[in-house]
């Protein structure tokens, strides 16, 4: 069965405003405390108005420029009515024919392909989140729980253009909009708190007896995971094709009604969900507590000049400019702007941006990870650490003794001290770590050492190449800092020559 | 003459859960078409030269800072709830086969 597979998403993100986005509640994530931010109008209450939040405006615009959308002059906000106990005004403030920002696209790099792809997004509006419903687990039918906490705070919904021809393709753009989205910092896109929810649509279009015929679109709602939108879709789409197989005539569109299903990650499958009240039941109008809200060229310009590189071409540039392999660039691009920041702040202070990439994946994210902090939090400042690589590239210290050293700047950057970068010699000054560049030194401490170990040595001048080793641990014992490849290379030439 | 059905009411009276019997149906169906007819009194007005607003009055961007303001205390919150646990409002379960 030869197939093209349709799918556009629907994503909510919400928005890192410190109120929400028409009251003074506070916007912040707080399970274990319900229903302790809210008023009158996030409630609900009769005669409450709602007043916009101008920064959730300026996060929304900022990220329309960074999704290429284009801005409306101007934009209005319309009720979107339905019932349901989340959702207390029995109303969401929403956007519906005027939406903020339309028309844009996102790039991205399918990795199985290898492709770059522009998958292409109808809008973004800003519109208010519902509170929380907590289900009776434990079968018997008892009430469910309403926590209004998140009731009212800014969401930003983007819908893509059915562009994405694959699971993968969904997970990609998914991962690229989050990354997107949590560098200009319009958003923590932690997808654990629900900051960043999705809902894919997804079809076929069958090749069948020489036409292109299309398979009903299943909505699958509340996908919280990359895995779980790649495996929802995958599932989705053999199921869709099992389902054209067995009956080609019949399973197409407009012959079944549009489907919505949700998505159980502990079975793997996709599950009917219950009709909602079709779209012209939402019975949009435009809500009058609200005004229109304009945006002149000039505001756009500032907000504009807010943004940052973005990571797609920070990952280009540390391939092409800094010379890391795809997968090293992209495993710190996905550690978040900081931490890019903090690497991009060592690698030029060594001058090795290969360098700077092993210290930050290995030695730095251990400690990370061991510490269980942020690299903000990290007690080595990004001076500090690239001075220190610096000695390293520059060949004045060995990779073992930057360790070391590194080990020690912990220990004292751990223990409150202020690490300055004139710290990293003064280090290397007291532990007598520097590279003894002095060969007329070497070669006298290495007739020291061969002349009491003559067996060692006369095993080596009998190409016994093994015995060598004893001899360059005393050697480097003597130096403390010195090259052990060069140093075994001269005492091989010392005498064998 | 707009004429309103005894379905339209019929579904109209369901979106916003009202319970209404045959009776108030025909009886609201009249009412309401009567309504309408009043408000396509307007249709008399040729406005194709004019720009629709979005709003009954003509000013835009009303804007706050983002500031926090105090939240009411939980028990204030939850004052006026059906059933509540003490933290949370309480609902009859929601219907969501898994
Ligand atoms: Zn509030």
């Amino acid at each position: 069965m030869e197939y093209t597979t349709v799918i556009g998403l629907e994503v909510h993100v919400q928005l890192l405003t410190k109120s929400k986005l028409f009251c003074g509640c506070e916007n912040l994530f707080n399970p274990d405390n319900p229903n302790v931010q809210t008023c009158p109008v996030c409630l609900g209450l009769p005669g409450a108005l709602p007043v916009m939040n101008r920064e959730a405006f300026r996060l929304s615009l900022k990220t329309s420029l960074a999704l290429n959308l284009q801005i409306a002059q101007s934009s209005k906000w319309d009720r979107k009515q339905y019932y349901y106990p989340d959702l207390p005004k029995a109303y969401q403030i929403s956007q519906y024919d005027l939406p903020y920002s339309s028309e844009g696209c996102v790039e991205i790099t399918v990795p199985s392909t290898g492709k770059t792809r522009r998958v292409g997004l109808f809008r973004a509006h800003l519109e208010e989140d519902a509170g929380k419903n907590i289900h009776d687990e434990s079968g018997r039918g008892g009430d469910s729980q309403v926590d209004l906490n998140r009731c009212g705070t800014p969401l930003l919904e983007i819908v893509s253009k059915p562009d994405i021809r694959s699971a993968e393709e969904a997970r990609v753009f998914l991962e690229e909009l989050r990354l997107l989205l949590w560098y200009i910092e319009v958003s923590d896109c932690n997808m654990q708190e629900g900051s960043l929810r999705c809902d894919a649509n997804v079809n076929l279009h069958v090749q069948h007896n020489g036409e292109t015929v299309a398979t009903p679109i299943v909505e699958i709602k509340n996908l919280n995971s990359f895995r779980g939108v790649e495996a929802a879709l995958e599932y989705e789409i053999r199921q869709q094709a099992k389902k054209f197989e067995a009956d080609p005539e019949g399973y197409r569109i407009g012959k079944v009604p549009k489907a919505t299903h949700g998505w159980n990650a502990d079975r793997g499958v996709t599950f009917e969900q219950r009709g909602k009240e079709e779209a012209a039941d939402y019975r949009y109008f435009p809500d009058p507590d609200l005004c229109p809200v304009t945006v002149s060229d000039d505001e756009i310009a500032e907000i504009r000049a807010t943004l940052c590189e973005f990571p797609a071409s920070r990952r280009h540039r540390y391939v092409s400019k800094l010379g890391l392999s795809d997968d090293v660039a992209g495993v710190i691009i996905d550690q978040g702007r900081r931490y890019a920041d903090y690497f991009e702040a060592v690698a030029s202070e060594c001058g090795d941006g290969k360098q700077a990439a092993n210290w930050m994946t290995q030695d730095v994210q251990r400690e990370l990870n061991e510490r269980k902090v942020e690299i903000t939090e990290f007690s080595i400042p990004a001076a500090v650490l690239g001075t220190l690589l610096k000695q390293i590239v520059a060949g004045e210290i060995t990779v073992k003794s930057g360790r070391e050293v590194f080990i020690v700047l912990l220990t004292e950057g751990d223990d409150g001290s202020e690490l300055e970068t004139s710290r990293v010699n003064e280090i290397i000054a007291e532990k007598g770590l520097k590279v003894e560049q002095d060969t007329g030194k070497i070669e006298s401490i290495i007739d020291t050492v061969v002349t009491r170990n003559e067996k060692a040595a006369e095993d080596v001048r009998a190409g016994k190449l093994q015995a060598v080793g004893p001899l360059i641990g005393q050697v480097m014992r003597e130096l403390k800092g010195a090259d052990a490849s060069a140093v075994r290379q001269m005492i091989i030439d010392r005498l064998t020559k | 003459m707009v004429e309103l059905s005894n379905e339209d009411v019929r579904k109209v009276a369901s979106l916003a859960r009202l319970k209404l019997s045959d009776a108030e149906i025909e009886h609201f169906a009249q009412q309401l078409g009567g309504v309408l007819q009043y408000v396509h009194v307007l249709d008399e007005l040729d406005v194709s030269d004019i720009e629709p607003m979005a709003h009954a009055v003509d000013i835009s961007n009303v804007l706050r800072d983002d500031e926090t303001t105090p939240s009411l205390p939980r028990e204030d919150a939850l004052a006026n709830a059906p059933k509540t646990d003490g933290r949370y409002f309480l609902v009859p379960q929601i219907l969501e086969n898994a």
